[in-house]
């Protein structure tokens, strides 16, 4: 198998050797640059037929010079590349060597040396340097060499074998996206020459993605090219994968009057399996992509409705102890970066809980300074609280500069995961998902099942009562409002992760923030997840259709509707407080 | 009116809208002389200040915070400002009739909304009825089902913020980010000559005299006392036979109507609207120009709007960065050391000090605590 021939010069296990041959591959491939010894090793003698396919190639005759190459093409041995690439080039030349015989050689860049052109030789096989007796590389005179000449129809012969080996080279690369985007241009491609690297790059394939981006690879090109009964099969296939990328092609066979009834019949039902798929995985992005910004309100909103279950107040500088968190894991970063820079994929870890540290700080000292002074009056609460915003808004404006900062991820962060043909979940999503997951079941533990929960539950019920029984309601008062900051600051400390982090931050969720918390009711776990879910898949739902500024006066209006019905939220608070 | 403060609206009057004009229409050259930039400086601020006797309509007596009052402002701002578009004319870049925006948008024909527009009498009109009517439906939805507190400045901070967003939509027709602008005339009135500009000063301040005229006779009748009271406990209002919604809904339309007066004129003096003047930010600033002038007092708005306006203007020229700071830094004093304002501040000091005759029962200034429970300790509000 030509793959395997290729490969057979690299031991089949042993990754870092395929990278490092990889990497002499990429050298090779610059022009001029001479390889490197290290590359003597790689290239060991040439098969019989290799080397007189070699010798072919510089024949004056273009139809033999053009079987040659082919043949060299079809070998798949990397080793021969650069042969082919500088017969592109038109530096491949003949030299003659003493014993009368002919060597096909390839030339470097000239040196000017008087009034002759000097160049350094390569050999045909695997561009190694061709060194005199002392050592040194040979210079030869360019007027003494015979130039190959490369015609036109043998360029175009060229460039597809060409491109078979770089194809070749990704579809055996270890990162197995590289090997899908491959498969994936290649089928784009539609070249019937790539068919054979593809069906052996199945053969040896084990991921099951990139199986599937091979054979859908493999479907388009016999759809593009095929023959009849090739295409009929090609398309029956393409309509069970579910191939989005085949929708255009399929929908021209369908409707073309003069293919074969088979084939327009096989295109017809392909398209509408394709068609029923994409709209299952449109389907399933859409409530993903719900459940995402679900998740993020859901992050942001659960430390805001635990301050206003407790003190009847909107903390309107909660966007900005966001923004604390988010720039508390800028400075992580840069701190990682510039002092552990070999630690780096961990600063995140780090962030996470200093950013719950920092934020949780700022809001206990806000508790302490100003806004104990203000418990029973939620209106002042709330002006005093958007002067905060205001200042600390203004500070990280001066502090940081008003530009955007660069949080780069983590790579274990960035990328995602794919789960069905058609659909990649974002590993940031998914963490941002699994850490409100997370966040909502320590708060539900740490409110329901523990003495300290249940002081916060009485106070946030009766504050009198619960005082008069001995809770320490300041106390309570302050650490939960620190808490309820220290979320903002890991809210802050996720969305680095997904979107930019400036000053703004806060302001651009916040307002939505405010909405699920007012529609969740006062204090209610349950209530506030419900709206997240709810704000955030009907944002989405609504967004295609709208679009995103008349989404969300469309979720505004939704929201009055709604409260119209229940005006303290989902879940009101009953009985005897449930009305001053 | 009691006989001194009739002759301290009197004279207040009098120097807004006799002295400063004329002082303005001196000669060149006089030391006496107001400038024409002045003139439309105190214009700008007197339009702020009839917007923030509605706030204080609606915050200081009923005790209703709104915090999307940019949003009526913005109304009655676009609804002059689309007025004078059309009066331009073929004046304009493009030599069409129809605005600038709309031939750079690619716009044919003037959208249907915009047509009554060109009536003079129907926009001045639309300045008033628009605001009051968005106000109205708005009110109706959420004060009948007793949406309050907190609640009503959420969901007012999130109409504010989707109104903004709305603006800003070029499929909207009205200019997108840029807003209105590159007005020539006012009802015929070249905008661009002094003359016009002192005549717009005039109808400013008289407006701001009626607006006065007009919330004092609002709050000393026995509507404006049970504003008052549904202020200091709503429930007691409701359990007496008073139906609080539709009190509130009414100051509410009122304030509104107020807002849209004030946008209309401060376009003509201004020559430019844009959404930035109708967001979340820009309708919270309101706020605080009633809260620092001392809010349930009709006066307080007045001199907190000149007063955080005046000192605007004097920050951000010298020192840009540090106005926002200065502005939040307002929010927390005030709030906190200061909760009945300037006016309110003063107003208790008097009393304390200048003995019986200066204590003036009808306008009371706003209980810091309207809890009856200890200090420190709170009502359950939902």
């Amino acid at each position: 198998m030509r793959l395997g021939q290729a490969t057979g010069h690299v031991p089949k296990e042993g990754l870092a050797t395929r990278v490092f041959i990889r990497l002499l591959l990429a050298l090779a491939l610059l022009p001029g640059l001479t390889a490197p010894a290290a590359a003597q090793g790689a290239a060991s003698l040439p098969a019989p037929e290799i080397v007189k396919a070699i010798a072919e190639v510089a024949s004056n005759d273009a139809a033999v010079q053009e079987a040659a190459a082919v043949a060299l093409g079809k070998t798949g041995d990397r080793t021969l590349l650069p042969l082919l690439e500088a017969l592109r080039e038109g530096s491949v030349y003949v030299r003659s060597l003493p014993g009368g015989k002919q060597e096909t050689v390839i030339v470097g860049d000239k040196v000017n040396e008087g009034d002759k052109t000097l160049v350094p030789l390569f050999t045909a096989y695997g561009r190694e340097p061709i060194r005199s007796a002392d050592g040194k590389p040979l210079l030869a005179d360019l007027s003494m060499l015979q130039e190959v000449p490369t015609g036109r129809s043998l360029r175009l012969v060229l460039r597809p074998l060409i491109d078979a080996f770089s194809g070749t080279t990704q579809l055996a690369d270890p990162d197995w996206t590289v090997r899908q985007a491959a498969a994936v241009k290649m089928g784009n491609g539609g070249d019937a020459g790539a068919l054979p690297t593809l069906t052996d790059a199945l053969a040896k394939e084990k991921d099951r993605w990139v199986r599937y981006a091979i054979e859908e690879a493999i479907a388009l090109i016999q759809l593009k090219s095929g023959s009849s009964a090739e295409r009929v099969n090609a398309a029956t296939r393409l309509g069970a994968l579910g191939s989005g990328d085949a929708l255009d092609r399929l929908r021209e066979f369908a409707n073309a009057a003069d293919a074969p009834p088979a084939l327009r019949q096989a295109a017809a039902d392909a398209v509408k399996r394709v068609e029923r798929w994409s709209l299952l995985t449109q389907t399933i992005q859409v409530m993903f992509q719900g459940v995402s910004l679900s998740s993020i309100l859901l992050l942001m909103a659960l430390g805001l409705a635990i301050i206003f279950g407790l003190m009847g107040v909107i903390n309107m500088a909660h966007g900005e102890l966001m923004a604390l968190g988010a720039y508390a894991t800028y400075v992580t970063q840069g701190w990682f970066q510039g002092h552990a820079p070999g630690f780096f994929g961990y600063y995140f870890l780090v962030a996470l809980p200093l950013s719950f540290l920092v934020a949780g700080t700022a809001g206990f000292a806000l508790e302490r300074g100003v806004i104990r002074f203000l418990y029973g009056r939620p209106l002042e609460t709330l002006l005093l609280t958007w002067g905060i915003s205001l200042m600390i808004q203004q500070g990280l404006r001066l502090w940081f500069g008003a530009a955007n900062v660069d949080v780069i991820s983590p790579t274990w962060l960035s990328g995602g995961v794919p789960v069905m043909v058609g659909i990649q979940l974002p590993y940031n999503r998914l963490f941002i998902i699994g850490l409100a997951t997370v966040a909502v079941a320590g708060m539900y533990l740490l409110l329901f099942k523990t003495d300290a929960g249940l002081r916060v539950r009485a106070v946030t019920q009766n504050r009198g009562m619960a005082a008069c029984l001995g809770v320490r309601s300041r106390r309570v008062d302050a650490l939960t409002f620190a808490l309820g900051a220290g979320l903002a600051g890991i809210a802050g400390c996720a969305l680095t992760q997904i979107g930019n982090v400036g000053p703004e931050l806060g302001q651009n969720y916040i307002v939505d923030s405010f909405m699920v918390v007012v529609t969740g009711g006062v204090g209610k776990l349950l209530g506030t997840i419900l709206a997240a879910l709810g704000i955030g898949g009907l944002n989405k739902i609504i967004e295609p259709g709208l679009g995103a500024v008349f989404g969300k006066v469309a979720i505004l209006v939704v929201v009055i509707l709604f409260i119209q019905r229940r005006p303290s939220g989902l879940f009101a608070a009953k009985g005897r407080y449930a009305d001053s | 009116m009691r006989t001194r403060e009739r002759w301290t609206f009197l004279a207040a009057g009098v120097l807004l809208v006799v002295v400063l004009p004329a002082l303005n229409a001196l000669p060149q050259g006089s030391s006496l002389r107001v400038s024409d930039f002045t003139l439309n400086l105190f214009g700008k601020y007197l339009t702020y200040a009839i917007l923030a006797l509605g706030i204080d309509l609606i915050w200081g007596y009923a005790g209703v915070l709104s915090l999307g009052h940019g949003v009526f402002f913005g109304l009655g701002a676009y609804a002059m400002g689309m007025h004078l578009m059309l009066e331009i004319g073929a004046k304009g870049v493009y030599q069409n009739v129809l605005p600038d925006f709309m031939v750079w948008n690619r716009v044919t024909e003037l959208p249907l909304f915009w047509r009554p527009f060109n009536s003079a009498l129907f926009t001045l009109v639309a300045v008033v009825v628009v605001p009051g009517i968005v106000a109205a439906v708005f009110g109706f939805l959420t004060f009948r089902s007793r949406i309050r507190g907190v609640y009503f400045s959420i969901i007012t901070q999130a109409l504010a913020l989707c109104a903004w967003l709305t603006f800003n939509r070029n499929a909207m027709n009205l200019g997108g980010t840029n807003g209105l602008s590159g007005f020539k005339t006012m009802f015929g009135f070249p905008l661009h000559e002094a003359g016009t500009q002192r005549g717009l000063y005039v109808a400013t301040a008289l407006c701001l005299c009626g607006a006065y005229l007009l919330c004092r006779w609002i709050v000393r009748s026995p509507a404006g006392r049970v504003l008052v009271a549904i202020r200091d406990s709503e429930t007691r209002v409701l359990f007496c036979g008073y139906s609080p919604a539709a009190f509130k809904l009414f100051v509410f339309t009122v304030s509104a109507a107020l807002a849209g007066v004030a946008g209309a004129l401060y376009v003509g003096q201004v020559g430019i609207i844009t959404p930035a003047k109708i967001g979340v930010l820009p309708s919270i600033e309101m706020i605080i120009w009633v809260a620092v002038g001392g809010r349930g007092t009709l006066i307080g708005p007045v001199v907190g709007a000149f007063g955080v306006n005046w000192l605007q203007s004097l920050l951000t020229t010298h020192y840009p960065d540090l106005w926002i700071l200065v502005l939040g830094g307002m929010f927390v004093a005030v709030v906190l050391f200061v909760p009945d304002g300037i006016v309110g501040t003063a107003q208790k000091l008097m009393a304390r000090f200048g003995g019986a005759r200066a204590a003036d029962p009808a306008p009371q200034p706003p209980t810091p605590h309207p809890s009856p429970l200890p200090k420190g300790e709170r009502e359950v509000t939902p």
